[in-house]
């Protein structure tokens, strides 16, 4: 019984004359959608399976399906012919333009057979004389496909042997998915074997000599294990040495490693190719002459045996010499073993004469991080999930690793400098290695929001073309907008008479989703504001002396640059006076809050809405009252009008009140802090409210000219009494003029039975939602209708926005890349735009 | 909101005032009410003698159904809010009301008292708030009802007398009186209330014209403002407002007009015309055929382009989708050719953001784009398109600050438009792009486009960068 070995990700082509089983082969040993046949693809484009005139339209229609399953990684199973060269040419490129091994499994069945078969098909039946062809097709083929191409060809030539045959697909070589690690991923070592054992022994390594005392094994008590990423050799004191010992890390199981480019030039000259001797290489030669015939064949071997890259990790690592763009990741073809390698070059030279890389981290954008060397840097960092981990030992510089999971870094500094290097070590910050770069496709829909822990949330092309131009013309800074604020619900409509919104059904709610204690935030009458405070401007990639930014709900600045800047520096001293900089452990802080008074940002909203429609509706009810009471006076019956356009009258006075009360003294800034979002490494969320308002207070207190105090109660749903004092609390409060207040969970962050409960529910005092539902909304006949209204969209749309600011939150915390921390913010954004057609 | 519409009797002109009740065919002693779609229409006398006779039309409007119901809503916006003054204003719902409660009185025919309808009376009609929304500063009841010989009484209602320093709203309570038939007088209010309040709450159907033509038959002919009431009245049929915008977009660059764009400069030709025959020389100097108008507006420099057959390909992208509709619009692009279709295309997309799919064209037009950005989003502009671009030339046009001395109508220190975020020297442009030349090695030169006044330079700056002359 023979075993057949297929890639498990890849391409396999059955070739076979018609009637050679192809079809029931494939049946018996693939998944169905596995298995592209050429005839249901005819049949698909043109009716019928047999129709040869529309054999183009459908290969090409196969040959787009297969591409399509090849990108998603997925083994495909061409059930076609195949005996003519050219139609397997067209299939191998399928394959090499997605980085796929191809293999062909041929069914070389006596021509007999196919007959046979092609008799039994009734309608479907194929001239004879076209298997004929076809049988000396394949024949012919036989010979020529070995140089095609194809990784395997398994060749079954007896029914026997079909009828016995199985398929084992197997893993690719660079798949360590498996291994979870904890790794320690160390970079270029060139030779440099002094430097390699004091950076193994600092990361805690055991080392285990030869009969020569040479380091020849080192191992972590903990099971770490090391993974090289290439160029052990070359330019430095010792590639011997550092070959001996890595050896046999790799095969007692302690390392794991790729090859470099270095030990790709060295195995074509241990092989005896025509390779230059150059950049160290001569060296290398030397010393392994000198270390007799069994190292040399060692070397050889072992230097072969390297791969181009791993995915380790559950695909969460990559491990290539030079880097590995995403698409490549997991792939196996020349050119994603030259770009791992090699890297790739634009095909300019810089003043050193040397060829300028392409900086595809700039542009990265996968899921997986990228630990690689090859470019000396003159020191680590993440750029785009991904860090260059070669920082020039053999130059004099430094040998680094890092650990992962931890991303912590652990260097050596080298003893010497062993080699000049070409041109000077690159920061990691340099322009071509800008993270800051946004780019169209991160912000055009439909969009995928993955978040850490909170799910995925998904915005349409719609909803993100809704929010380009805000985002682009209106916004401030992307590297300085860090988080957006979610909309936040209204409580269910009250059913009490004379009221839309109370505090019964807000409180109902949580104790409903399980939250035993809740606060109860007073509502400022101000616009939602987010103020960023840095006092390391670097990590936000902004000027010096910057001190952070103050904007809207959409992102807007609030102020102009002047008044913005006295506004941070203020906050500022207040934060220092506080001492929250050492408490927090943090440089930068991102606080959430309101700034007042509100027409500092709605002046033209109250002066063109509000105190127009004050105006109309004061002067034309006035009006109206006046000719209804001249009716009266004529004898007419109006009473019943006249008390309705009274009362109209006064609700239009009423709505002038209510609105008064946000004109504000537009130079008496003032901002009600009431939650600390970010800092440093750290979120916030899971932190009570009474610690929040706790921070806000001292705030308040260490600079009361601009930081406000919000006033709040904490609330055991349980207990009546406390409830009720709520609802009293709520009750004076508007009565006062104020505008309401939000309940939220006193636990911050919570999930309930069906999924994330709202962070916030506002309940809007009676006065107040005049300005919102308009003067007479209390009206029995309206109020009854404005009842109706659905809660429930907007709440979902209040926890997607909600996830995705904590997302934003997180990611920027994490210090992670610009582009995935803009997504979030930008997914916000437009779930809160109008939704626009981007298609033209 | 509330019309009344009096008639006097003037001692010895014979006349009953009290017979405005058979013109009106409304019984002088009831209160009457009509149900209307967006609210109740009662019609009653709060005077009625032999001298004076008052008829007043009250509209109660539902606030409620009328920002619920998609009927009503249309895409106006004024009613995407439950707060607005519609039910306070006179304003095309007004309009509505007097259509369908005096339906009778404005077709002129009186069976009871044909003399009296075909007689030019003595009325006085009064309307409490009138808006005059859109009148840009220009108050247009006198513009509007002066030339029918209507005497006006108007007042302006301030806005909140708790804050004086608001000013004015913009509404007034009006008084009309003057000596006109009855039907004339309300076919008059039917057709300028809503042009006063130039927003009109619903669909305008296909015999709006038609209707426009019935109603204004004897008056509007010969009014001085015959254009605008018809402009105004029309303004809110899709058609129509997509052929004004085509006119406006027409007369104007980016979306917004700026001062000296259709002023005539030193030559008879405006600034906007020059500026975009401008940049259209510099490509076709620089051999560039393959275009990206990045940030196109409704398409002016498009359609130029369009029109061009050098120009091989063309790219036009704008953030607002709104302008890519009106780009769309003016190049007729659904009626266009599969061949054409190719050859000109247009993209939303953003000038901060990388976008792959304007790689590989030979030029990169910003024309009057910068200085609609913030400073601190230029450098995203520039590695958009200088770096990840990376087009042959880029050609980049702007306003010479300088040169707004030159315009009377614009304050000191004021910018050309008011989405501007800056406006530089011509030192200052020259530094920005020597500094983005030198750092992404492109060799750049300057042009002046419009007239070159020796003090302060000409109205728009250009600079063309290019890989060549690096």
């Amino acid at each position: 019984m023979s075993e057949l070995q297929l890639p498990e990700v890849g391409l396999v082509l059955l070739v076979g004359a018609s009637g050679s089983g192809k079809s029931s082969f494939a049946a018996r040993h693939f998944e169905a959608f596995e298995v592209l046949s050429s005839d249901y693809f005819r049949g698909l484009v043109g009716n019928d399976e047999t129709d040869q005139s529309v054999s183009k339209a459908a290969f090409e229609a196969l040959e787009f399906v297969a591409g399509k399953r090849l990108e998603a990684g997925l083994l495909t199973v061409v059930d076609a012919t195949n005996v003519q060269q050219s139609a397997r040419q067209s299939l191998i490129e399928v394959a090499r333009k997605h980085d796929v091994l191809v293999s062909a499994i041929v069914l070389d069945v006596p021509i007999r057979l196919c007959f046979e078969r092609n008799e039994q098909r009734g309608r479907r039946r194929v001239p004879p004389g076209a298997i004929e062809r076809q049988h000396k097709e394949l024949k012919r083929s036989l010979k020529s496909m070995r140089r095609e191409g194809f990784a395997r060809i398994h060749v079954l030539d007896t029914e026997e042997q079909i009828a016995q045959a199985s398929i084992l697909r197997h893993k690719l070589l660079n798949d360590f998915r498996d291994q979870t690690g904890p790794f320690d991923v160390i970079g270029d070592v060139h030779g440099c074997l002094d430097e390699l054992v004091m950076l193994l022994e600092k990361l805690g390594y055991r080392f285990e000599y030869d009969a020569e005392k040479n380091p020849a094994n080192a191992v972590h008590p903990q099971g770490r294990r090391a993974v090289f990423v290439g160029d052990l050799v070359d330019r430095g004191p010792d590639s011997v040495g550092v070959l001996r010992l890595v050896m046999g890390m790799v095969r007692s199981g302690a390392a794991l490693a790729v090859s470099g480019n270095h030990e790709d030039k060295l195995v074509r000259a241990l092989r005896g190719r025509n390779v230059n001797l150059t950049h160290g290489l001569d060296q290398t030669m030397d010393q392994i002459q000198q270390a007799g015939a069994q190292l040399k064949r060692d070397i050889t071997d072992f230097c072969a045996s390297l791969i181009s890259h791993l995915v380790l990790d559950e695909g969460k690592l990559v491990i290539a010499h030079a880097g590995l763009i995403e698409k490549y990741q997991g792939r196996a073809s020349k050119r994603v073993r030259a770009f791992a390698l090699y890297g790739q070059v634009t095909g300019e030279v810089d003043e050193f004469g040397l060829p300028v890389r392409y900086p595809w981290a700039k542009d990265y954008r996968g899921s997986a991080a990228v630990l690689f060397g090859h470019t000396p840097m003159t020191e680590v960092a993440w750029i785009n999930n991904t860090a260059c981990l070669d920082t020039g030992c053999v130059f004099g510089g430094q040998l680094s690793a890092m650990r992962y999971p931890e991303r912590e870094v652990v260097a050596v500094d080298a003893l010497q400098q062993y080699a000049e290097p070409g041109r000077p070590l690159e920061s990691p910050f340099g322009p071509q290695r800008e993270s800051g770069v946004l780019s169209m496709e991160d912000v055009t829909g439909p969009l995928r929001l993955k978040t850490s822990s909170m799910g995925t949330v998904k915005i349409s092309a719609e909803q993100a073309a809704g929010a380009l131009e805000t985002m682009s013309r209106f916004a401030t800074d992307p590297r300085w907008l860090r988080y957006l604020p979610p909309t936040m619900s209204p409580a269910e409509s009250s059913q009490r008479p004379g009221y839309l919104e109370h505090p019964d059904e807000a409180l109902a709610y949580y104790k409903k989703q399980g939250v035993s204690k809740v606060i109860c935030e007073q509502k400022h009458m101000g616009s939602r504001a987010v103020m960023l405070l840095a006092r390391n401007p670097e990590r936000f990639d902004a000027p010096e002396g910057w001190l952070g930014t103050l904007h809207t709900r959409t992102g807007r600045e609030f102020l102009d640059h002047g008044a913005e800047r006295e506004l941070l520096a203020q906050a500022h001293r207040a934060v220092d006076a506080c001492g929250l900089w050492q408490e927090l452990d943090t440089d930068w802080l991102i606080l959430d809050g309101e700034l007042l008074p509100w027409s500092l940002k709605a002046e033209s909203l109250i002066k063109d809405s509000y105190a127009s429609v004050g105006a109309s509706s004061v002067a034309a009810t006035q009006a109206t009252v006046q000719v209804l009471e001249q009716a009266a006076g004529a004898g007419l019956e109006v009473s019943a009008l006249l008390a309705s356009v009274q009362e109209q009258h006064r609700n239009a006075r009423a709505f002038r009140d209510s609105y008064r009360r946000y004109v504000g003294d537009k130079e008496q800034l003032r901002f009600a802090a009431f939650q600390v979002l970010a800092a440093q490494e750290k979120t916030f969320e899971s932190k009570d409210h009474g610690w929040h308002m706790g921070i806000a207070q001292r705030l308040a207190e260490a600079a009361p000219k601009l930081f406000i105090q919000t006033e709040w109660t904490s609330v055991e749903l349980d207990s009546e009494e406390q409830v009720q004092a709520a609802v009293d609390w709520w009750e004076q409060l508007t009565q006062a003029g104020g505008e309401g207040m939000v309940v939220k969970p006193w636990g911050n962050l919570q999930r309930g039975a069906k999924g994330w409960i709202q962070p916030g529910i506002k309940v809007r005092g009676r006065e107040y939602l005049r300005i919102i539902y308009g003067p007479d909304y209390l009206e029995p006949q309206n109020l009854k209708r404005l009842r109706q209204r659905a809660t429930d969209k907007k709440r979902a749309r209040a926890i997607h926005e909600y996830i995705l600011g904590l997302e934003a939150l997180r990611l920027s915390a994490q210090g992670e890349p610009l582009w995935k921390i803009h997504q979030m913010v930008f997914g916000v954004l437009a779930l809160e735009s109008e939704p626009i057609d981007p298609r033209l | 909101m509330l019309v009344t519409i009096t008639l006097d009797s003037p001692v010895g002109s014979g006349i009953n005032a009290m017979d405005l009740s058979h013109l009106l065919r409304k019984h002088p002693a009831k209160v009457q009410n009509f149900e209307l779609p967006v609210g109740t229409a009662y019609v009653f006398y709060p005077e009625c003698t032999e001298q004076r006779t008052t008829a007043a039309l009250l509209l109660q409007i539902d606030p409620i159904n009328l920002v619920r119901s998609k009927r009503f809503r249309g895409n106006s916006g004024i009613l995407d809010y439950y707060v607005n003054d519609r039910p306070y204003a006179a304003s095309s719902l007004t309009s509505v009301a007097i259509g369908k409660v005096l339906r009778s009185a404005m077709t002129g025919i009186s069976p009871s008292h044909q003399e009296l309808a075909d007689a030019r009376l003595p009325l006085t009609l009064k309307l409490p708030v009138v808006s005059s929304r859109g009148g840009h500063g220009v108050d247009l009841v006198s513009a509007l009802f002066e030339p029918l010989g209507w005497t006006i009484e108007q007042q302006a209602i301030e806005l909140d007398e708790e804050f004086p320093q608001w000013g004015d709203s913009q509404y007034s309570s009006v008084v009309l009186s003057g000596v006109e038939r009855l039907d004339v007088a309300l076919r008059q209010l039917y057709v300028l209330l809503p042009v006063l309040d130039d927003s009109k709450h619903y669909w305008v159907g296909d015999d709006e014209t038609e209707k426009l033509a019935r109603q204004g038959e004897g008056w509007l002919e010969n009014h001085p403002e015959r254009d605008l009431i018809t402009q105004r009245y029309l303004v809110h049929q899709k058609s129509l407002v997509a052929m004004a915008e085509a006119q406006i977009s027409s007369a104007d660059s980016a979306g917004s007009q700026q001062p000296g764009d259709s002023a005539e400069t030193s030559s008879v030709v405006p600034l906007r015309v020059e500026r975009a025959q401008a940049v259209l020389n510099a490509l076709k100097e620089y051999g560039a055929q393959r275009i990206v108008d990045m940030g196109c507006g409704p398409g002016a420099l498009l359609r130029r382009l369009q029109a061009d057959p050098y120009f091989t390909s063309i790219i036009g992208t704008d953030v607002s989708a709104r302008s890519l509709e009106q780009a769309a619009a003016a190049l007729h692009l659904d009626e266009r050719s599969d061949a054409q279709q190719e050859r000109i295309k247009l993209l939303h997309s953003s000038a901060v953001y990388q976008d792959e799919r304007l790689n590989n064209f030979d030029a990169i037009v910003l024309m009057e784009v910068i200085e609609h950005l913030d400073g601190s989003r230029l450098p995203a502009l520039v590695s958009s398109v200088f770096g990840a671009n990376s087009p042959r030339v880029v050609v980049v046009t702007t306003p010479n600050v300088e040169y707004n001395v030159k315009y009377p109508g614009l304050d000191h220190h004021a910018l050309r438009h008011e989405d501007h975020r800056f406006e530089w020297t011509r030192a200052e442009f020259e530094a920005w792009a020597q500094e983005t030349a030198g750092e992404h090695s492109y060799g750049v030169q300057f042009r002046t486009i419009g007239a070159n006044d020796p003090q302060v330079g000409s109205p728009t700056q250009m600079a063309i960068f290019s890989k060549e002359q690096a």
